[in-house]
């Protein structure tokens, strides 16, 4: 497979959240302001490429009956260093979501893909269908963060949209938004255009 | 391969994988530490700051902290300690620690707290002729989810409130989350705490505060609001700060 194909496909027509529904539980928690979707995306993308980059190095000494606590093994000890940096760089979005940081480990997608595929194919194919699955979960994030902000809070990337009525101005929040069920009805919409768009994903 | 070896090359390769995981976190735990400290330490001195007012978004924060003086006192007789180790103490931690705190009565514990540290850590601002201006006091109580961590700010008198805030909460976003809200956190400055009995009169109420004494309630936050309330009403009475603002009001810290 083409490495274009790795990094692009995951996005929209394989999306590790729309199509396989992994990653549910991030998507849901840290999904109230944009600023954190991002440092979060950036996170777990970078967890998922090295994370698979590693599996797949040693894939050919691993002895197959460890073979699941080594992956676990590589992926916390990612998880850790991107927690380190996250609290040395981004202080600030670290404090607000620093047990979700941590629950990067327990992510479906990550371990999901060095099963998969890091476990059966060569490093850089591994490497970029990591970044490409944490695209497509990232696509997924900030689509569900957009709304949760803009019509939970009024704002986008901390910059007032809508001036809200409790600050004097005309904008209603909707509370529901800032809760975590809202995220699901987001999800579940976006699936609803991915699949209405391509047939092919319907289950039967 | 036997089953001997095959034995073998699992520990061998479980082995190893463990140590190269662990010298690499360890690596980047112990290069990034210095940076995270630092972060943590500036992000305090905003907290403190922020919560008297006394910085705006964007300014330097170690310029601004210059002014403040961090002192240790005693709860008890609130006097200074001189021998204090400023820099590290940390009241928080100290209240958990059997040794270095004292229960709370039964009676007195409003806020539900248990335990309320010896000593106390706060953070003051002199005028020109020495004389106070800001007190910044440590604060917390329980709200629905979590304990909220704060600083509450005092004037000259010891009595009007110069500003509020916390730094730490993990109440519903948008409901009880809402004592971040700057609007909210307005509302606290310029009320007063103690009431001409010198009773402690503030406090959060339903729906629209009321003169000097209240503060507007948060809708749909009333424990939230009620924790609020509660912890101020702890930490400023007799087992809390009082005999510290006496000791203020005398002009003897």
């Amino acid at each position: 497979m083409s490495i274009k194909k790795l990094v692009v496909e995951p996005i929209i027509s394989n999306n590790p959240i729309a199509l396989q529904i992994l990653g549910i539980c991030s998507a849901l928690a840290v999904t109230v302001q944009l600023k954190n979707v991002f440092v979060m995306c950036a996170a777990v993308t970078m967890v998922i490429a090295f994370a698979n980059l590693g599996v797949s190095l040693i894939r050919n000494h691993v002895p197959s009956s460890i073979r699941i606590i080594v992956q676990m093994t590589i992926i916390a000890s990612l998880v850790i260093i991107a927690e380190q940096f996250l609290k040395a760089y981004v202080y600030d979005q670290w404090k607000t979501m620093a047990v979700y940081v941590g629950l990067i480990i327990t992510n479906c997608i990550v371990m999901g893909r060095t099963e998969a595929f890091g476990m059966k194919n060569g490093p850089v194919e591994s490497f970029f269908d990591g970044i490409g699955n944490g695209l497509g979960y990232s696509f997924i994030l900030i689509v569900v963060g957009f709304f949760r902000e803009l019509f939970g809070s009024g704002k986008l990337l901390g910059f007032t949209i809508f001036d809200l009525t409790k600050d004097g101005g005309w904008y209603q929040a909707n509370g529901l938004m800032l809760l975590p069920p809202s995220a699901f009805f987001i999800i579940g919409l976006i699936i609803w255009a991915i699949r209405t768009k391509d047939p092919s994903q319907i289950e039967e | 391969m036997s089953k001997q070896n095959q034995t073998v090359k699992t520990l061998v390769v479980a082995g190893l994988l463990c140590f190269v995981c662990s010298v690499l976190v360890s690596v980047v735990v112990v290069t990034l530490r210095p940076q995270q400290a630092e972060n943590a330490e500036l992000d305090m001195k905003k907290n403190i700051l922020m919560s008297a007012g006394l910085i705006e978004k964007g300014d330097d924060i170690n310029q601004a902290f210059k002014s403040i003086e961090t002192v240790v006192v005693d709860m008890q007789t609130g006097k200074r300690v001189e021998n204090a180790d400023v820099e590290d103490f940390n009241q928080v931690e100290a209240s958990k620690n059997p040794k270095k705190s004292v229960k709370i009565p039964a009676s007195k514990d409003v806020a539900g707290l248990s335990r309320r540290s010896k000593l106390a850590k706060v953070y003051l601002k002199r005028d020109e002729t020495g004389k106070i201006n800001t007190l910044i006091l440590n604060q917390w109580g329980k709200g629905l989810w979590s304990t909220m961590y704060g600083f509450i700010a005092l004037g000259p008198d010891m009595n009007t409130v110069k500003g509020f805030g916390y730094y730490s909460q993990g109440e519903t976003p948008g409901l009880g989350g809402e004592v971040d809200n700057p609007k909210w956190k307005n509302l606290w400055v310029g009320k007063k705490i103690y009431n001409e009995e010198g009773e402690v009169a503030l406090e959060v109420v339903k729906g629209q505060g009321q003169g000097q004494y209240e503060i507007d309630g948060l809708s749909g936050a009333t424990i939230t609001a009620n924790g609020v309330s509660d912890s101020i009403e702890y930490w400023f009475g007799e087992h809390g700060y009082a005999q510290l603002l006496e000791t203020v009001k005398a002009g003897e810290l």
